[in-house]
């Protein structure tokens, strides 16, 4: 390309189709099993009722891949307690990222706002990991194309630390402090067929270096 | 490590899918407050067109402004090629100003190639001669997919001056690397000779072929580049390839007709079928500015291109090896 970034980094990014999931599988952890991850979104789908009060003007929005999983699931989990639908959608950050210059433009996913949009909402962002905080900025700028919501909130599944923005999430399932080498896979039932947290040796150096966290998954893209 | 667009022929199945799919993600921004996005912010698309063209200049020119881009219009009338310039030192020229993404469209065969040989950003083929328009192609299937969903052996007609249309080759190739089945139509004059090696049929009977069409693509007979009689006059033309109500009504119940436009309505489309609620012609207009951003956004967006055939090295980030 004609304006390449050069990147002082020499360890290539991990290859998205590299056989992360046989790695995942023989030297990763499990620091969160199924009946973990559906607790600690129980207690997040509470904590969001309780501190909207009923939630009723909440709008929950997953960040692709794996947040919106997430979203439906806590939708539903929020609906059973309020006997309601809870509105939930999705939105696509790729066009927003911070590094898109520095790997090919990588495939898009859906947006997709139910109801009358954001404006005047109450937006909780749901992700996967939270760790540079650079995703959640790109959702930030991605939801203010959408429209003006009256306030946005974010819920995480695992906060790893090292952020590299000031964010910070509202609702978290479980903090997991973890080393700059290590590498942080979430997997959902909707889309790995099974519901676990892994933590392994990675070969990242940054977190912006990093694939966002819902690219560290075994499905890659 | 460039690439270009220059031949529906060079997308594999995977590339043509991952444009279609992204052109489809882009269409839904239309219904948004907001129909910008901020990706391509400090790049530059030079839209380079030697040949008249409003739908497809204006499209480029959308997408890239959609997407943020730096356009830079030129057109040949106005221009130093109107004293003589060469296609070489105008492609220097824009090379010096700094263009990420050129967009061309000239009136010789093959000049998006020898462009790509001397410059270092993307070039697009917007229309080369009577060689190939390979956007116009995506925006078709694009248009397709639409309305039928996969074109895994769906049935495409293509009916007119074969010969001439640039738009008839792109979508031979596309199409048939999407799995659709391609029979081309035209008079004998008005096919090219080399016709039995396309990846699709071809046949001299229109009313043969409409019955078992889910598309019928009609071509512009291409006056300006016919420099011989090769029908007897428009009207005998228009009564056995024009596509009339009549003939409309042999095509099967959901099958849409479609033209790249612009149109000759009584030649070889009449005005009520252009008109017909079977016709997407104006649909694919829409649809050509959202499959223009995804086209710019998967060649300009990021540090390398995500279509096209690799040009010598694997596609592994060179920056990241360095």
């Amino acid at each position: 390309m004609t304006a390449a970034h050069p990147n002082p980094h020499p360890n290539p990014l991990p290859n998205k189709h590299s056989n992360v999931q046989s790695r995942s599988q023989t030297l990763q952890r499990e620091v969160l099993e199924a009946p973990d991850v559906t607790r600690a979104l129980t207690r997040i789908a509470h904590e969001i009722l309780e501190r909207t009060r009923g939630g009723a003007d909440v709008l929950l929005l997953g960040i692709p891949t794996r947040g919106v999983g997430l979203a439906h699931r806590l939708a539903h989990l929020m609906g059973a307690v309020e006997n309601r639908e809870v509105l939930v959608g999705s939105l696509d950050i790729t066009m927003y990222r911070d590094d898109l210059r520095l790997r090919p433009a990588r495939a898009l996913a859906r947006t997709e706002v139910p109801g009358g949009g954001v404006d005047g909402m109450l937006v909780v962002l749901v992700d996967d990991v939270l760790f540079s905080g650079r995703t959640v900025r790109a959702a930030l700028d991605a939801l203010g194309e959408l429209g003006r919501p009256r306030a946005v909130q974010l819920a995480v599944l695992v906060d790893r630390g090292h952020r590299e923005l000031p964010i910070k999430a509202d609702y978290v399932g479980k903090n997991l402090p973890t080393s700059l080498r290590e590498q942080v896979t979430v997997l959902i039932e909707e889309h790995d067929g099974r519901d676990a947290v892994l933590l392994g040796p990675g070969d990242v150096e940054s977190p912006s270096e990093s694939p966002p966290a819902d690219q560290e998954g075994p499905e890659g893209a | 490590m460039t690439r270009h667009l220059l031949s529906a022929g060079d997308l594999s199945r995977d590339d043509a899918l991952l444009i279609l799919n992204t052109a489809t993600e882009l269409a839904r921004l239309a219904d948004r407050p907001i129909k910008k996005l901020p990706t391509l912010r400090g790049r530059t698309v030079v839209n380079l067109f030697f040949e008249d063209s409003t739908r497809t200049r204006t499209s480029f020119e959308a997408a890239a402004k959609r997407l943020s881009a730096d356009v830079i219009n030129f057109s040949a009338k106005g221009s130093s090629v109107s004293k003589g310039e060469s296609l070489k030192d105008t492609a220097l020229t824009l090379e010096a100003m700094g263009a990420d993404g050129v967009v061309i469209r000239h009136e010789a065969s093959g000049a998006p190639h020898r462009l790509a040989g001397w410059i270092k950003g993307s070039v697009v083929n917007a229309g080369d001669g009577t060689h190939e328009h390979p956007t116009q192609a995506l925006l078709d299937a694009f248009t397709m997919r639409r309305h039928l969903g996969n074109l895994d052996g769906r049935r495409v007609a293509i009916v007119g001056d074969v010969l001439h249309s640039r738009v008839a080759r792109s979508n031979v190739l596309l199409l048939r690397t999407l799995g659709a089945d391609v029979t081309v139509v035209a008079p004998p004059t008005l096919l090219p000779v080399g016709v039995d090696g396309w990846p699709c049929a071809y046949s001299y009977d229109l009313d043969a072929v409409l019955p078992k069409s889910d598309v019928v693509m009609m071509l512009r007979v291409q006056r300006e580049r016919m420099n011989a009689s090769y029908f007897p006059n428009a009207r005998e033309y228009s009564r056995r390839y024009g596509l009339d109500a009549a003939r409309m009504a042999m095509l099967p119940e959901h099958a849409i007709v479609m033209h790249p436009g612009p149109m000759n309505r009584g030649m070889e489309i009449a005005a009520e079928v252009a008109d017909s609620v079977r016709s997407v012609i104006v649909e694919q207009v829409t649809n050509g500015v959202s499959v223009r951003m995804a086209v710019l956004y998967l060649l300009l967006g990021g540090n390398d291109s995500a279509i096209g055939p690799p040009l010598g090295e694997p596609a592994i980030d060179t920056e990241t090896q360095a």
